[in-house]
């Protein structure tokens, strides 16, 4: 066979699988917040008030395995004269259940808002546990076209970590209401200012300001003791850091780390690695060494400063090279 | 045409997709794909195994298993030229990454490239030699989901950059050597088809670059036939031979949907990169 017959081999291949995939119901993947959600009462997750009316539940350091059920970031909620706000809704329908519980032992206002900070699993799939609720789903304009190309391997990937116990009921929800580029949402004397961010973490990044208390919901903007993940772009997310550094906030709820930290002293060690990140990609990049030998060595320096450094700090590099060699 | 049936029989392929049961996808994934692939894309010919002829680093696990770095060396004191390199994972969808057809001007081999990997796999180089004999080194490398993660983490930013080229030089480290180390890069989504379109929720077609050549002057360098396993910007280092100071690099890349890319590139000399 020749190589032309072997890529349209594979050419023809690919469509075929994208046609079985669309007969299986891929686009149903994003399925719409509505249907019941009946199931055994779920035990409340732990949360700190760490400000008045706001809760936060930290997540473990670890990556998703049945233990945790996928319960590794911090989730949030804001109460409102009014309503509720969830931020972050936990990384499987169990989590979301237990997070659910939390809030009504808090309080019984309705739960008009879940609101994203980015596309990463361990923050959208528990969205399901609230359906019944029939909230409007908030996030970034680019939230639901992330999470459409993601959403296949997202489901079938950490299906498999969390396994069929802790992954039952789980599914997407897209957002029902987006931010362009700034949205006021009210819960009732309570204003809560929402940003779509530019190219950080992640391609739909977004904010939230609590002005009231005066605490910034920065998702996984700002990892404190959890090593910072790179799925966007590292020039992008210190020119962004930069930024948040200017807001005049008394706090901020991490994405992974203690349920609060000083702002803007709680991003310093993380500007700092993706600073050494940067500049040592660079300096290779320039001494023509290969994505190999940085991801091998880059970064080895700042190990001590994280959790789950060997998870992550070898893609982070491996990412950033393949971003700095364009420049 | 039966080639054609034949390798989709054995790939069970077909089976997959138009049944489209996970079950069945796991079924194929955990069946021996070298076998067929040994017949389909080497006829069942002889292959002298680990000889040290060809040598291939690859990561034990990938670090994302969209980008996996590889890097091949043949020992042309050992190989007959002219030779030609193929790159298999053999769990992929489409298995053959790329094929290289080294030509006059190749210098000492040694290539790198960065691939996609869908299952743990195999991952394989196989030289044939101007003789017509065939050498393969073997690497188990453990990643998963390469090929159907999404090909841009910016998703905006790359229609802006679509087709454009760089040739990266670097400083010769051993004055002595013959050959100097080049880096293609190309700006491509080249996607797999196993992507999903954002904004339809429609699996995104094939698009990929499937031809490159590269010339000193007149005389090739290589040429290679890509697939949908090589990477997002395509990524080929690579080592010449130069005749001169006034040696010009030129590179032509096709992609599948016929988009034709050129660039020309003076060599520099001495030891500035």
């Amino acid at each position: 066979m020749s190589a032309i017959q072997r890529w349209r081999l594979s050419t023809m291949f690919c469509v075929a699988l994208s046609l079985a995939f669309f007969a299986m119901g891929a686009r149903s993947v994003l399925a719409p917040p509505a249907g019941a959600q009946t199931g055994p009462p779920a035990n409340p997750l732990t949360v700190t008030e760490i400000a008045a009316g706001v809760f936060v539940h930290q997540g473990a350091y670890a990556v998703f395995a049945p233990s945790n059920r996928g319960d590794i970031a911090n989730l949030s909620f804001v109460v409102g004269r009014d309503a509720v706000a969830v931020i972050d809704t936990g990384g499987s329908a169990a989590v979301g259940q237990a997070l659910r519980a939390a809030i009504r032992s808090v309080t019984d206002k309705p739960i008009r808002y879940v609101i994203n900070t980015h596309m990463h699993p361990d923050h959208v799939f528990g969205n399901a546990a609230f359906a019944d609720d029939q909230p409007e789903f908030i996030g970034h304009h680019k939230l639901a076209r992330a999470l459409a190309a993601r959403a296949e391997r997202y489901l079938a990937v950490n299906g498999e970590l969390l396994g069929p116990e802790a992954f039952a009921g789980t599914r997407l929800i897209a957002p029902t209401r987006v931010v362009q580029d700034r949205l006021v949402i009210d819960l009732g004397g309570r204003e809560l200012i929402l940003e779509a961010q530019p190219t950080a973490h992640t391609d739909n990044d977004l904010t939230i300001h609590d002005v009231t208390t005066g605490t910034l919901f920065l998702g996984d903007l700002l990892f404190v003791r959890h090593i910072p993940a790179l799925d966007g772009s590292i020039r992008g997310w210190l020119a962004l850091i930069d930024r948040l550094e200017r807001i005049a906030a008394k706090q901020a709820v991490p994405g992974h780390g203690p349920p609060s930290a000083d702002w803007p002293a709680a991003v310093q060690p993380q500007k700092q690695y993706l600073q050494r990140i940067s500049a040592d990609v660079r300096r290779m990049v320039k001494e023509g060494r290969s994505i190999a030998e940085a991801a091998a060595s880059v970064g080895l320096s700042e190990k001590d400063a994280w959790v789950l450094f060997d998870e992550f700090n070898a893609r982070n590099v491996t990412a950033a090279f393949a971003e700095l060699e364009w420049e | 045409m039966t080639e054609l049936i034949a390798r989709r029989s054995v790939l069970g392929l077909v089976g997959v997709a138009l049944t489209g049961l996970p079950a069945t996808l796991v079924r194929a994934a955990e069946d021996d794909p070298w076998p067929g692939l040994h017949q389909d894309v080497f006829r069942n010919r002889p292959i002298s195994e680990e000889d040290g002829l060809v040598t291939l680093e690859a990561p034990m696990r990938a670090e994302d298993a969209a980008l996996v770095p590889l890097t091949v060396k043949i020992d042309r004191d050992k190989a007959s030229a002219p030779l030609t390199l193929t790159l298999l994972i053999d769990k992929n969808p489409a298995p053959v990454a790329a094929t290289f057809y080294f030509g006059e001007a190749s210098g000492e081999i040694v290539l790198s490239t960065r691939v996609r990997i869908d299952a743990y796999s195999n991952v394989r180089a196989v030289v044939e030699t101007a003789s017509g004999s065939l050498h393969m080194t073997t690497k188990y490398v453990k990643a998963s989901g390469g090929c159907s993660a999404p090909a841009l983490k910016d998703a905006d930013l790359a229609d802006a950059e679509l087709g454009k080229m760089q040739l990266r030089q670097f400083a010769v480290e051993n004055a002595t050597s013959a050959s100097r180390e080049v880096q293609l890069m190309i700006r491509h989504p080249n996607y797999s088809g196993l992507q999903m379109n954002q904004l339809t929720g429609y699996y995104i077609p094939a698009k990929f670059i499937s031809d490159v050549e590269v010339k000193r002057g007149d005389v090739s360098v290589f040429r290679m036939e890509g697939g949908i396993s090589l990477s997002t910007d395509p990524n080929i280092r690579f080592t010449y031979r130069p005749a001169g100071p006034d040696d010009v690099l030129t590179a032509v890349a096709r992609d599948t949907d016929g988009l034709l890319l050129n660039g020309s590139w003076p060599v520099k000399s001495g030891k500035e990169s």
